[in-house]
C-alpha cells in the first residue's frame, strides 16, 4: 500500500489523520481514494474539472510528479506520496 | 568596487566567522558589501533581520507598513512591549542598530505594491520574503524575476514551514526555478489554506526564519550549496523534515518558453480578491452597521467564522461557519435585513454569494472589513 502524507492545513478534513494508506495503481487513484475516504477533502483536492488543484504539488518521494508521469505516475507498494500546499503565512 | 575594510572593533565582533576556514575574511567582506531587502518584519522577519544584522550584512532594507501590536509579540521577538504602537520599521531599525552599529539600516515604511516594488527592489542584491499573504508572495517573486534578483523564500502556516531559494543564478549562470514554477496559482479565497483562519505556533517562524537567514548568508558568501531547485518542508507537529525537488516549468508565464508577464500585474485580482473591483454583493460599512444597531430596524446578524474564532470574541450573531452555511440555511431569515460577517469580510462575501445563488436570498449585507474593522472602529471611538 502506498502512503499519502497529508499536510497539516488539510488535516482538519481527515480527523487530524496525518497519513493515509491507499491500495492504488497510480497517483491519481491514490488521491481519489483519499478523497473518497474523506469526502470533505474532495473540493480542496480537485477543481470543478476533477483536476488536482494547481496550488497543490504532488510528490512521489522527493520528485515532483509533473516531471514523472504526472497524475498517471505508477505507484509501488512502499511509495510515499506527499501533498504539498502553497502556504502564505499566519494571517492569510 | 573598493574592497571592504574592517575596523579593529569589527574584526573582533566578527571573529567567530573569521576563524571558519570556508568563511574567513572573504565571506565577511561579501556580507559587508551586500544589500539585502527583507520584506515583512513579522514572525519570519524577526530572526531573519536580527541574524543578518548580527552577521554583518552591510545594508539591510526593512520593509513593512504596519505598527507593532501586542498580538505580534507572541512570535515577533524583534520587538518589545515598549514598541507597541510604533511603526514596525522604526522599532526594527532601533533594535538592529543597537545590535550592530557597523551596518546601515534602510527603512521602507510602505505597503509593497505593483507601483513601488521594482523601484525598491532594484537597489538590493537579494530579497528575503517573509510576508504573510499570497498577493505579496507573487508580487515579490515577480519583481525578483523581472529584475534578476535571488528571492530567499520562507513561509509558515500553523505548524508547517517551507523554505526555498528562488531565481538563484548559479556559478554557471543557470537560473533556478522561482515561486511560480512551484505554485503556478494561489488557492482561491475561501479554500484551505488561504482563508483568514490561520494562526501560527510562535516559535515556528523563529525556526524557519533562521533557516531563511542561513540561506541568505550562503547565497551572499557563496559558502555551501544554497537551497535552489529544492523546497525544504518542516512539520513542527510531528517533527518531520523533508526536502523535495523543484524544477523550472516551461509554462511559467514569467520566464518559461512563452513569457506572458513582462511587468507587474494586479496581484489582488490574480489571487481572487476583488478589492479593486466594485463589490458585487451588498455591503454595510461598520459605521452603517453601528447606525443599524442603534436604530429600531429589526435585523439578523450572522457570523460565518470558525468555532475557535467565535469563542475568542463575537458580536452575538447567529454562528454558522462558512462550511455549514448550506446545511444551516434554515436559520437565516428572509423577511428582514441580514448582516453577515467574518474576520475581515472575505468569507462572509463568499457566504452571501452562495446564499444568493443557491437559495435566492436578496436581503443579505456584507459587513465590510469584518469583526476586525468593527473592533477597530469601536476602539477608536
Amino acid at each position: 500500500m502506498a502512503k499519502i502524507i497529508i499536510p497539516t492545513p488539510l488535516r482538519k478534513f481527515t480527523d487530524n489523520q496525518a497519513a493515509f494508506e491507499a491500495n492504488a495503481a497510480t497517483v491519481y487513484d491514490a488521491i481519489q481514494a483519499l478523497a473518497t475516504a474523506f469526502p470533505e477533502l474532495k473540493k480542496h483536492l480537485f477543481d470543478d474539472k476533477n483536476q488536482i488543484r494547481s496550488f497543490l504539488r504532488i510528490y512521489l518521494g522527493d520528485e515532483d510528479i509533473n516531471v514523472l508521469d504526472k497524475e498517471k505516475t505508477a505507484l509501488k507498494a512502499d511509495d510515499v506520496v506527499s501533498i504539498i500546499p502553497a502556504i502564505a503565512g499566519g494571517i492569510n | 568596487m573598493a574592497q571592504e575594510t574592517f575596523s579593529k572593533e569589527e574584526l573582533s565582533r566578527y571573529s567567530r566567522h573569521l576563524i571558519i576556514p570556508e568563511f574567513n575574511i572573504e565571506g565577511q567582506r561579501k556580507l559587508k558589501a551586500a544589500k539585502v531587502l527583507v520584506v515583512g518584519t513579522g514572525g519570519l522577519g524577526a530572526p531573519l533581520l536580527q541574524y543578518l544584522a548580527a552577521a554583518g550584512v552591510g545594508t539591510i532594507g526593512v520593509l513593512d507598513f504596519d505598527v507593532v501590536e501586542d498580538s505580534n509579540l507572541q512570535r515577533q521577538v524583534l520587538f518589545s512591549t515598549n514598541d507597541i504602537g510604533k511603526p514596525k520599521v522604526l522599532a526594527a531599525k532601533e533594535r538592529l542598530e543597537g545590535l550592530n552599529p557597523y551596518i546601515k539600516i534602510v527603512t521602507h515604511n510602505v505597503l509593497l505594491s505593483s507601483q513601488n516594488a521594482l523601484d525598491i527592489v532594484k537597489d538590493y542584491d537579494l530579497v528575503a520574503d517573509g510576508t504573510d499573504n499570497f498577493p505579496t508572495r507573487y508580487l515579490v517573486n515577480d519583481a525578483c524575476v523581472l529584475l534578476g534578483k535571488t528571492n530567499v523564500y520562507a513561509s509558515i502556516y500553523r505548524f508547517d514551514g517551507q523554505v526555498s531559494v528562488f531565481n538563484y543564478t548559479n556559478k554557471e549562470g543557470v537560473v533556478g526555478p522561482n515561486y511560480r514554477d512551484l505554485f503556478p496559482s494561489p488557492p482561491p479565497p475561501g479554500l484551505v489554506p488561504s482563508c483568514a483562519e490561520g494562526g501560527v505556533l510562535g516559535v515556528l517562524p523563529g525556526i524557519v526564519g533562521s533557516l531563511q537567514a542561513n540561506e541568505v548568508i550562503k547565497v551572499i558568501t557563496g559558502v555551501g550549496e544554497p537551497l535552489a531547485g529544492r523546497l525544504f518542508l518542516f512539520d513542527a507537529m510531528n517533527f518531520e523534515t523533508r526536502t523535495v525537488k523543484v524544477h523550472r516549468d516551461d509554462e511559467n508565464p514569467l520566464n518559461g518558453k512563452n513569457p506572458s508577464i513582462t511587468e507587474l500585474i494586479d496581484y489582488q485580482e490574480f489571487c481572487g480578491f476583488s478589492s479593486n473591483k466594485e463589490e458585487d454583493v451588498k455591503s454595510l460599512s461598520v459605521a452603517e452597521f453601528l447606525d443599524l444597531q442603534n436604530s429600531d430596524e429589526p435585523f439578523q446578524l450572522i457570523d460565518v467564522r470558525e468555532d475557535f474564532e467565535y469563542e475568542i470574541s463575537n458580536l452575538e450573531g447567529v454562528h454558522i461557519p462558512l462550511a455549514d452555511v448550506e446545511e444551516e440555511v434554515g436559520q437565516i431569515v428572509s423577511d428582514k435585513k441580514v448582516v453577515v460577517h467574518c474576520k475581515a469580510g472575505g468569507r462572509s462575501k463568499k457566504a452571501i454569494e452562495l446564499l444568493e445563488k443557491e437559495f435566492g436570498f436578496s436581503n443579505l449585507y456584507n459587513l465590510t472589513g469584518g469583526i476586525d474593522a468593527y473592533f477597530e472602529e469601536v476602539d477608536a471611538n
